[in-house]
């Protein structure tokens, strides 16, 4: 549906649909932090993100539909290898429940939180810290960026504008009222 | 006691056990939390009248009933029986969905809220991040009106709001870490139960300046004066929801009371203490208020934060947008990034009766 759909509001929509749907999987396989977290980054913030660049495009729809025929082939070409490629994984054997064995159930005093933080802060902490700093360095990189030419930024400078004084901003000049004879 | 009232009525009626005893349950409970809330919500319009209405030294409403008190009804009814209208452009499904969307978040954040020991609906044991998580997801509800109604004020509106709610959520995610660092729980009920014993033990006295900070990111996510640009009649008429009226503007505007409710009632959970009493571990006045229920308590902080919406929203003029924009980045972040390491310090030394 998110693919099919014409309007883009609604694809995103209908991706946030799909956000929420895996997770609820998770929180069938009693990964309640990985479900909440999943909805708390993803629906909460990077698609609000989208909805956000969605109404700021103008998406004509006759343009879209121009370009559609151009890229038939090359697209048709692209799918058809990604699909391929789906059925001889899937058909590896590797995703057979035999395989993987049904997930085992825990009891109510399992905490899916503890066991994450364990295993994230103590064996894979140092991936851990190595991908947060990968994140902060995109984001440094992205500010920089935008930040190259300051010229063209109308910024406002707002402590300048909350610490105006009125002597700052108006000029009193004192006006000698004229006689009534001058103003005949 | 439930288990007893199922069996009772499986004497009753013998097929009534097993998964629909428990849809049924569960109905009852949410039932019973959300009939309280829509009265409380309906009072506060109410009280939020007469308290500005105080302030600026009018009557309020008064002609509705004794002292004007069945105005909300007079209020409701009049909602209801309001025409819907729909702008002849605007995208019809989504244009009824955004209500809902704003609303049913609003209920559903209340699943987790602890009102006494024991006394909850759902205790998750990520209650705090569930708070986050679905108090996200209510965004969609502004910004798909602003969409859906195909209006410049409404786009406007949604467009202010998205980028304010993202900003002022990553702000109080990090208040909430702050918290969770002490209470070492992303559970609701240990966070309060954490803080018994007295005043002193609540969370405010080491986390004060978290506190405050919360205090204006839940003026801003439910968009209460000063920081209510999203509405702000001045500008943009009335933000996202211009196009709206009769039961869909009714939805938003009991959305809005009830994200304000719940706000409140975070931080009287998160920073003083939940439902216990003020005097707990104080030699005479413990035993004097013994009698007092925990409910009471709870309901009595809230209602003092309540009263402060109302008193902040009669006595500040509205903020500028960018102003509040950089209030968030250049004043809270760096505010609350600090406290945290503050916060991890005094936990590694032990400093207080809080760690």
């Amino acid at each position: 549906m998110m693919i099919t759909s014409r309007n883009t509001a609604k694809a995103a929509l209908f991706l946030i649909l799909t956000f929420f749907s895996a997770a609820s999987l998770w929180l069938l396989l009693e990964a309640e932090f990985l479900a909440i977290t999943l909805i708390l980054i993803y629906v909460g913030a990077v698609m609000v993100l989208f909805m956000f660049v969605i109404k700021m495009l103008d998406t004509d729809q006759s343009t879209l539909r121009a370009q559609f025929t151009r890229y038939l082939p090359l697209g048709i070409f692209v799918s058809i290898i990604v699909i391929a490629q789906i059925v001889l994984v899937l058909n590896a054997g590797q995703f057979d429940i035999a395989m993987t064995g049904i997930p085992e159930k825990h009891d109510a005093s399992y905490s899916n939180i503890t066991a994450i933080a364990e295993q994230l802060y103590t064996l894979y902490v140092y991936p851990f810290e190595l991908a947060a700093i990968l994140l902060l360095i995109a984001i440094i990189a992205a500010i920089t960026l935008v930040h190259r030419n300051e010229s063209r930024s109308k910024k406002q400078n707002i402590s300048e504008q909350i610490n105006v004084q009125a002597k700052d901003r108006m000029r009193i000049v004192s006006i000698k009222p004229k006689s009534a004879k001058e103003s005949k | 006691m439930w288990q007893s009232l199922v069996d009772t009525i499986h004497n009753l009626i013998p097929w009534f056990d097993g998964g629909l005893a428990d849809v049924v349950i569960i109905l009852i409970k949410g039932l019973a939390l959300i009939f309280p809330l829509i009265i409380a919500m309906a009072y506060m319009t109410y009280a939020e009248r007469k308290v500005i209405g105080f302030m600026q030294l009018r009557i309020g409403p008064n002609r509705v009933g004794p002292l004007g008190l069945l105005q909300p009804f007079a209020d409701v009814f009049k909602m209801m029986f309001k025409e819907i209208i729909f702008p002849s452009k605007s995208n019809i499904y989504l244009f009824l969905l955004a209500p809902i969307l704003a609303f049913v978040p609003a209920v559903a954040v209340w699943a987790v809220v602890p009102f006494g020991e024991g006394f909850y609906i759902a205790n998750l044991d990520v209650s705090l991040l569930y708070v986050m998580a679905i108090g996200s997801v209510g965004v969609y509800g502004i910004v798909l009106a602003g969409w859906a109604s195909n209006s410049k004020y409404p786009l406007l509106g949604a467009l202010r709001s998205t980028a304010l709610l993202i900003s002022y959520e990553l702000v109080i995610g990090f208040v909430l870490v702050t918290v969770v660092m002490i209470a070492s729980s992303v559970n609701l009920n240990t966070v309060v139960e954490k803080q018994a014993g007295g005043i002193f033990n609540w969370y405010w006295i080491p986390l004060f300046p978290m506190m405050i900070v919360f205090w204006i990111g839940a003026l801003v996510e439910t968009n209460r004066a000063p920081f209510d640009v999203v509405e702000g009649e001045s500008e943009i008429v009335g933000g996202t929801h211009v196009e709206y009226s009769g039961m869909p503007f009714a939805l938003f505007f009991m959305a809005e009371y009830f994200n304000m409710i719940f706000m409140a009632m975070l931080a009287v959970l998160l920073f003083f203490g939940g439902w216990h009493s003020p005097f707990e571990g104080i030699p005479l006045l413990e035993g004097w208020f013994e009698f007092v229920p925990d409910l009471f308590w709870l309901l009595f902080k809230m209602s003092f934060f309540l009263f402060l919406y109302f008193w902040i929203r009669a006595s500040f003029p509205r903020f500028r947008y960018d102003q509040i924009m950089r209030l968030c980045w250049k004043i809270f972040l760096p505010l609350t990034i600090v406290w945290i390491f503050v916060v991890a310090l005094m936990t590694q030394l032990h400093i207080g009766p809080w760690f």
